[in-house]
């Protein structure tokens, strides 16, 4: 919001510099994000008086224009229509600093020669003043300024942009802001005289209102203005309205917006000859009801809205926008000028649902007090009597179901200091308390203080928020910083986060990146993933196991991803024509599914995926390109360092290579899979070389390294090692083979050092040779020993597999 | 007899003097000084010699052993030393003609995410305060992302909050599901499960309905704070964030509290640091303000204790929140927040 330095100043005598106010602002609650100072490059430019008007000799639109100083007469040439002998103006000497109109930048005025006539300096408009952006004409100045006197003695200011915090819809008002200030450097609030004279007509013989909907509406006060003329409002107005970034518009509708940014107070005016019967209904829309809003569009309300009515149609969609039916107009002679306090909920949802944010929604949403109503309406009405020359109607219509007591609260030094870990006097807390405009009383005891909040601040109702304002006031610098000094509660650890830091550290010892992405899917980032549909653009994938989101932003945003291969395998790709070297990505993250009568479930997952040379290129040779058995050395590096055993089955995933891949199991679970990225989806995520995956569940993988672990004693003997090279079926896996060699006793190690097949081995058998390593805990392996267990372990691979020595 | 030893002498010395590996210096050793060599032979013959010729051929046999014993360990340590000499000269093959800036060759090299690390380094201070790690769902009930914590529906404060929801069925109790506009809702969580003392952070993603530019993202990380017990107090928050501060930032940036609004604490707190290129003077980097905002703060509001059923006439709170992705941000000078989850290479393995 933007607030006026000039403005504040009528209400409140500031004697602190511009920064300080906005620092003590900030510090107190209401931040103010920047200053503009307005006419702050303006040294030069001074109050002029023109003492003659002369047509250019050389072009039609521009006159010579001759303007009196205060120090002597310059002549400058001029395309504004509104130039006049007499005229008071802004006065810029060559080298004045100016906004450039069409570019906006500020830039140095020079003496320039138009069509063979120098003109030396410039009568200025609003626009290259940085006031406005007016530049249709130059400014007019008001007859009583003093020519030769700096202008920023009279337009200069100070734009205070301030962020105002929800709770607090008094600080969307200059006296809301004013208020602040004179609390925050022991000042007081001088309000302006709302008094204005009244005719002998009551109003009530006019005008009634009927509130149907008192849950909505808890006040509604009336006046009206008759005899109006509608025109301009004066200059000083529109400086306000201007200085907020308003755009002046009328007199009367100009004064409904001063007052709402002065008081914080929404106003309506309608003009009264629309209203049939003079009759104000306020009620709930029907549903489907239509009213054309003020700027223009057609609205369709539902029953849960709230409009102003006649007895015949709407005439408002009550706190947010009138109705064109109603509006004032040149032609309008009597206003009845409304102003009412609207349930905060009910505007939001209505403002939100029919697209409308406007000035008086944001303020009714935030909460406005009914009380503020009466004095807004008065100082409304005096104002456009004022300004618009019309006579009003005695007394006001005050329909007021909502009428509350205010509440006190009560707050002790003990209470304070119990929050704050600071204690204050009763006397420092009353009197900042009084300072922001609560009475006060003495509570039961006497460190008691019984305050009662005023009207405008809707925001208090605990002790707490006593305390919040006495610590805000008297500073937060004043509060002490200690340390916690209560004992540390007993640990009670989520031991995944614990793992996830643990997997990146192993990772990230592999040479893994780790990424972040986000965690959408589509139809067409989760087609990729499927060979079969990878390519065809039209094919849906079901979607009864994906979460959908109510309202994405872009079609990327439709589901929840339901694994992480899609973002890793996509950012792998998006890379590619970057890196040269070999690259190694991870991702930790969760992927959602559906979950009957519960929140969707959500699976930590570690997905990571290499592809490229195993190392960068280098003077010292080129490496060989990444392969599955990279892939899976890297997962059993990882599985060894968690300490859990696993074994590998021929895995059946989608999206990997039917034969290139591989299930980890551990215990009958299944702990993830590794592979080759199906040549498909390798090409549907146009990744240029054969792609390696692994993905595992994080909570799969967890409870296996919490068991506990006891550690083997090393033995003091020596181990036999002794080789076993076996022919087999092709078929026959080496998983097969070593988990039936483990299983003997005196078995400590089992090493596959070699894979044959070829000449020497018949066709359609392979053959894998072993290194075993034989120890016993207690006592020196004699060679027969170990040659019986070697025996045994040969028969029973022979029994169940067909293995033979190889010869 | 005699002949044949000095014989064997000589040629033991004369080989023993061409030799220049160790593989010959151990044959060597086995063929003349060894079980099986002559001149133990020699030695064991000496049996079925006369008294005589015994004594002066076992004691000249014994002497050339016990010479040629330290010839052999002379020569084994000289050979040693010029081993150790040699391995000290430049090898033209490996080193390329002794150029030592040749680079290394290339191992591949992992990193954490920026955002992880920062994660890491803010989660270890707060717990070596004593604070507990604590996640919670990402997708999560309206009811905890903003009933819980003092935000109903048709709240101003919701319009800040842009919410993505989730398809998926209300809650028996009504409730509908959302992804979490802040980790604020685990802290709800916390104090509706857990018994007063805690002392928790809660830490994740988050996300937002609204358009991503150079410094709003769809989805960001924040990290939440909760400390209930007896006797807290607003100059304990102070501390604690005091101390984060100190020790993240360093000890020489100065702090600033000011007053601000969340629906979820009362008093309210933001914290600033100095801007570290003016400090606090005012420059482009903090936007003339002097200051940089780094989180949001206060005192627990009594309603959300009481909605935990924490009585808050027993149990003071304080609770803080904060953006993560600002810490690199301004200690990398990053400027756009969309860097973080781009994933490309070229940004990340700068950290």
């Amino acid at each position: 919001m933007k607030v006026s330095l000039n403005w504040i100043k009528q209400y409140v005598n500031v004697s602190l510099s511009p920064k300080e106010v906005a620092d003590r602002l900030t510090m107190a609650g209401s931040e103010v994000k920047g200053l503009q100072v307005i006419g702050e490059s303006w040294e030069s430019i001074v109050v002029g008086r023109i003492t003659a008007v002369n047509p250019h000799p050389n072009a039609d639109r521009l006159t010579l224009v001759t303007i009196d100083h205060g120090s002597g007469e310059e002549t400058v040439i001029c395309g504004a229509p509104n130039v006049a002998v007499g005229a008071k103006v802004a006065f810029a000497p060559v080298g004045a600093r100016l906004i450039d109109p069409h570019t906006g930048e500020p830039a140095k005025l020079k003496r320039a020669k138009i069509r063979g006539v120098v003109s030396s300096g410039m009568a200025c408009s609003e626009k290259e003043l940085g006031i406005s952006e007016e530049h249709e004409g130059i400014l007019i100045l008001p007859e009583e300024v003093e020519v030769g006197r700096p202008l920023a003695d009279y337009l200069g200011d100070v734009i205070l942009n301030m962020d105002v915090t929800p709770n607090r819809p008094d600080c969307l008002a200059i006296v809301g802001i004013a208020r602040e200030v004179a609390a925050l450097t022991g000042q007081s609030v001088h309000l302006p005289d709302a008094g204005y004279k009244e005719t002998d007509t009551p109003v009530e013989s006019k005008v009634s209102v009927e509130i149907m909907a008192p849950d909505l509406c808890p006040r509604y006060c009336a006046s009206l203005i008759t005899g109006v003329k509608p025109g301009e409002s004066p200059r000083w107005m529109q400086e306000r309205l201007i200085s907020y970034g308003m755009r002046p518009i009328s007199n009367i509708v100009d004064v409904t917006n001063f007052v709402m940014l002065e008081y914080g107070q929404p106003l309506h005016a309608f003009d009264y000859e629309e209203i049939t019967g003079g009759k104000i209904i306020v009620r709930r829309a029907g549903e489907g009801e239509v009213i054309v809003s003020l700027d223009g569009e057609e609205r369709t309300l539902s029953g849960d809205m709230l409009v102003i009515a006649d007895q015949e149609r709407a005439v408002a969609v009550a706190g947010v926008m009138g109705g064109a039916n109603s509006e004032v107009s040149q032609f309008t002679t009597t206003i009845l000028l409304e102003a009412a306090s609207f349930n905060p909920r009910s505007i939001h949802y209505t403002g939100r649902t029919l697209g409308m944010p406007s000035e008086a929604c944001m303020r009714f949403e935030r909460g406005i007090s009914p009380e503020l109503a009466m004095p807004a309406l008065k100082r409304a009405t005096q104002l456009i009597a004022e300004l618009g020359g019309g006579q009003v109607a005695s007394g006001v219509v005050d329909v007021y179901p909502g009428k509350a007591e205010p509440e006190p609260v009560v707050v002790s030094t003990d209470g304070v200091k119990r929050v704050l870990g600071v204690g204050f006097s009763r006397k420092q807390i009353e009197e900042t308390l009084i300072s922001l405009g609560f009475e006060c009383r003495p509570g039961t005891s006497e460190s008691e203080v019984v305050a009662v909040a005023p009207y405008w601040r809707s925001d208090i109702r605990l002790p707490v928020d006593l305390v919040e304002e006495v610590a805000r006031i008297i500073g937060y610098d004043e509060i002490p910083t200690t340390m916690l000094n209560e004992p540390i509660p007993p640990h009670n650890p989520e031991p995944v986060i614990m793992f996830k830091r643990r997997l990146s550290r192993h990772l990230v010892g592999y040479g893994f990146q780790e990424i972040v992405s986000h965690p959408w899917a589509s139809q067409e980032s989760l087609r990729k993933l499927l060979p079969q549909l990878a390519l065809r653009a039209q094919s849906q994938i079901p979607e009864s196991d994906l979460l959908r989101l109510v309202n994405p932003m872009t079609i990327d945003q439709t589901y929840l991803r339901p694994n992480l291969r899609g973002n890793v395998v996509a950012a792998l790709a998006a890379n590619r024509g970057n890196i040269e070297d070999g690259i190694r990505l991870y991702e930790l993250g969760r992927v959602f599914r559906p979950r009957p009568n519960d929140l969707p479930e959500e699976t930590e997952m570690l997905c990571g995926v290499l592809s490229g040379p195993r190392y960068a290129s280098s003077w010292l040779g080129d490496a060989e390109p990444i392969d599955f058995f990279d892939a899976k050395g890297i997962v059993e590096g990882l599985l060894a360092q968690l300490g859990i055993a696993a074994s590998f089955e021929a895995g059946t995933d989608e999206s990997l290579h039917p034969t290139n891949q591989t299930t980890i199991i551990s215990n009958d679970t299944r702990l993830g899979v590794i592979g080759q990225l199906h040549p498909a989806v390798q090409d549907a995520f146009e990744v240029p070389e054969p792609a390696f995956l692994f993905e595992v569940s994080l909570p799969a993988l967890l409870p296996l390294t919490l068991a506990g672990k006891m550690f083997e004693p090393i033995s003091r003997f020596p181990a036999v090692v002794r080789d076993m090279a076996l022919v087999v079926d092709a078929a026959t896996t080496h998983q097969k083979v070593v988990d039936i060699i483990d299983d003997f006793p005196l078995v400590e190690e089992v090493a596959l050092f070699d894979v044959y097949s070829g000449e020497q081995v018949p066709s359609g058998k392979k053959s894998l040779a072993y290194r075993i390593s034989y120890r016993s805990p207690d006592h020196t392996l004699t060679d027969d020993e170990v040659s019986k267990v070697q025996q045994s372990i040969l028969n029973k691979l022979s029994g169940e597999l067909g293995a033979v020595l190889r010869g | 007899m005699q002949e044949q030893l000095e014989q064997l002498a000589e040629n033991a010395r004369r080989e023993l003097e061409a030799i220049d590996s160790a593989t010959d210096m151990e044959s060597w050793r086995v063929r003349y000084l060894g079980r099986k060599s002559d001149l133990t032979g020699i030695l064991r013959g000496l049996a079925g010699l006369p008294m005589e010729e015994r004594k002066a051929i076992g004691a000249r046999a014994n002497e050339i052993k016990s010479v040629l014993g330290e010839h052999f360990a002379r020569k084994t340590e000289a050979l040693k030393q010029e081993a150790s000499r040699a391995s000290l000269r430049v090898d033209d093959t490996l080193l390329a003609r002794g150029d030592v800036t040749l680079p290394g060759r290339p191992v591949p090299t992992g990193r954490l995410h920026p955002l992880t690390q920062t994660l890491n380094e803010v989660c270890d201070i707060f717990v070596a305060m004593g604070f507990d790690m604590v996640e919670g769902p990402e997708a999560e009930w309206d009811y905890y992302n903003f009933e819980a914590l003092n935000i109903p529906a048709e709240h101003p404060s919701r319009d800040d909050m842009s919410t993505f929801w989730v398809d998926s069925p209300a809650s028996d109790r009504g409730w509908k599901p959302l992804l979490r506009t802040h980790t604020t809702s685990v802290s709800a969580r916390i104090a509706e499960e857990m018994e007063p003392p805690i002392r928790t952070i809660q830490m994740g993603k988050v996300y937002r309905y609204e358009a991503s530019d150079a410094t709003h993202g769809t989805m960001f990380y924040q990290l939440d704070g909760l400390a209930v017990d007896r006797g807290i107090t607003m100059a304990d928050l102070k501390g604690t964030l005091y101390e984060f501060s100190r020790r993240y930032f360093g000890e020489d940036r100065r702090v600033r509290f000011r007053c601000d609004f969340f629906p979820f604490v009362e008093p309210g707190v933001e914290m600033a640091i100095e801007c570290a290129v003016c400090h606090g003077k005012g420059c482009r980097f903090c936007r003339n303000e002097g200051w940089l905002e780094i989180l949001g703060a206060g005192m627990t509001h009594p309603r959300v204790l009481e909605r935990g059923s924490i009585d808050p006439d027993v149990y003071t709170s304080f609770a803080f929140g904060m953006g993560l992705e600002r810490l690199p941000m301004l200690r990398y000078g990053i400027d756009d927040i969309r860097l973080f989850y781009n994933n490309d290479l070229r940004f990340l393995r700068q950290f």
